[in-house]
């Protein structure tokens, strides 16, 4: 009964943002928007050499998909917790994990899973080759994830700061390095003709780890700020 | 059982009181070390035989590149003190651990690049290591950014204590990673792993530099920690009695 209860509110968490999320469109496609036309600019920025661009593309993509993903981040708890919403959550007797993985899945769906979705298309415009593009994606979904996990992280410390969006990257940017490294490494295994499970598998279970810790210490770092 | 004694030890008063009184001897023993150190290692200790003499820099990048990764856990040691127990000493230990620790790394990485330029051609290289130590740099540039941004210290604390612990459970990851990522793309061109065991007329300099920075290291902690005692109690009565002394 109990556990029940606990993914009913799981649910009625990613219900509510995603409700609120489709009520506001545009403000949700911006990180996608963002990702598409930053990607564009490479070409312009490195000249349109097919072999050049094949072979900096994946890096390319996953730098601008991070960054996507960080400018995005800051927005996680930041609405709840100027209208003092999230105070109403936290001191709630529910279990926080839930509600914060329900709202960091919201935030994945809307603003992250886009990104993930768009970049077959964005390797397509690199000149990618079609197996390269494959990889690409799948990373990306899982990396995506990944992202919005720490950067929810990052958010919830820096909630009640003044300048976030910077102080926010600054301090989760080291913590993406493992993400970033194990992603890229996957496409150039693929390229290169090498067995791309290893990533594949160091990948996704960075992602296990995250999906268990981050909400664990977002609702530490939230109860502990409630204390005073 | 009396546990009185273990909450001296977080009292602030107390550890300046004590502090006072330990730091006349630190200071000599620390830099008569540091003197014996640096004067052996550079000036009498044999050159190597491949590197001449542009290894006697490893006195100082052995020892603040132990200290650069023993800081960054002792403040996230301290940051974990904090938050079970809600000393406030031991949040403000990590505080002032943030840019001590920070400085530390700097110069590891900063006496790695000119290490590097006459024995391996360049002032850097992206090997695991050079890596790894970029990026605790960058972690302890975000907890001492992150505890000093917001308008109530202690939630500033609080919120930095979190990153430091956060931070721990990261470098084993980090360090894997880039070193796997080092092997893949970079097939090693120069072996980190099988260092030459050091002759002993080498190795005892060495030694007591890495005591002698630990010492650096305790001091300037000390030394920056009474400073932020004394701001962060300014309102009370022993402080404003010691004030009203001088």
């Amino acid at each position: 009964m109990r556990t029940n209860f606990q993914s009913n509110l799981f649910f009625s968490y990613l219900k509510r943002d995603l409700l609120i999320a489709f009520r506001r469109r545009s403000a949700s496609l911006n990180p996608l928007i963002f990702f598409v036309m930053i990607v564009a600019l490479m070409p312009l920025s490195l000249g349109s050499y097919e072999s050049r661009l094949q072979q900096i593309a994946p890096g390319v993509i996953w730098i601008m998909a991070l960054l996507s993903v960080l400018l995005s981040s800051e927005s996680l708890f930041d609405e709840d917790y100027r209208d003092g919403s999230l105070e109403q959550m936290i001191i709630t007797p529910n279990l926080l994990f839930m509600l914060v993985l329900g709202k960091i899945t919201a935030h994945w769906l809307t603003k992250s899973l886009p990104i993930a979705i768009a970049s077959p298309l964005m390797g397509l415009l690199l000149s990618m080759s079609p197996e390269s593009i494959f990889s690409l994606m799948i990373g990306l979904i899982i990396g995506t994830a990944c992202f919005t996990l720490l950067g929810g992280l990052g958010a919830a410390l820096t909630v009640a700061t003044k300048d976030k969006s910077f102080l926010l990257a600054l301090i989760i940017m080291p913590l993406y390095v493992p993400i970033i490294i194990f992603g890229s490494s996957m496409i150039y295994y693929r390229i290169d003709g090498m067995d791309w499970s290893y990533p594949l598998a160091a990948l996704l279970s960075i992602f296990c780890m995250l999906t268990i810790l981050s909400p664990l210490s977002i609702s530490g770092i939230f109860r502990s700020s409630m204390v005073e | 059982m009396n546990w009185n004694w273990f909450h001296k030890f977080a009292s602030p008063k107390w550890f300046y009181q004590i502090s006072e009184r330990i730091l006349p001897g630190l200071c000599v023993v620390t830099f008569s070390l540091l003197c014996v150190g640096l004067i052996w290692g550079i000036g009498f200790a044999p050159a190597d035989a491949k590197q001449g003499n542009s290894f006697r820099i490893i006195y100082l990048h052995v020892p603040s590149s132990f200290l650069a990764l023993a800081g960054y856990f002792l403040m996230a040691f301290a940051g974990a003190i904090g938050l079970v127990w809600r000393i406030k000493l031991s949040f403000w230990v990590m505080k002032c651990a943030a840019p001590i620790g920070g400085i530390f790394t700097l110069l590891a990485l900063v006496t790695g690049g000119l290490w590097g330029k006459p024995t391996w051609g360049s002032f850097w290289v992206w090997d695991a290591r050079a890596t790894s130590m970029l990026i605790l740099l960058f972690l302890y540039i975000g907890v001492y950014l992150l505890g000093r941004s917001f308008q109530n210290l202690d939630s500033g604390d609080k919120a930095s204590a979190f990153l430091s612990i956060i931070g721990t459970v990261n470098i084993p990851i980090i360090y894997k990673s880039v070193d796997w990522w080092f092997t893949l793309h970079q097939p090693a061109t120069i072996n980190f792993t099988s260092a030459p065991s050091m002759h002993p007329d080498m190795f005892y300099p060495l030694f007591i530099m890495i005591i002698a920075f630990y010492l650096v290291y305790g001091l300037a902690l000390i030394l920056s920690l009474r400073v932020e005692i004394l701001s962060r109690e300014r309102k009370t009565k022993w402080v404003r009695k010691l004030i009203s002394q001088q």
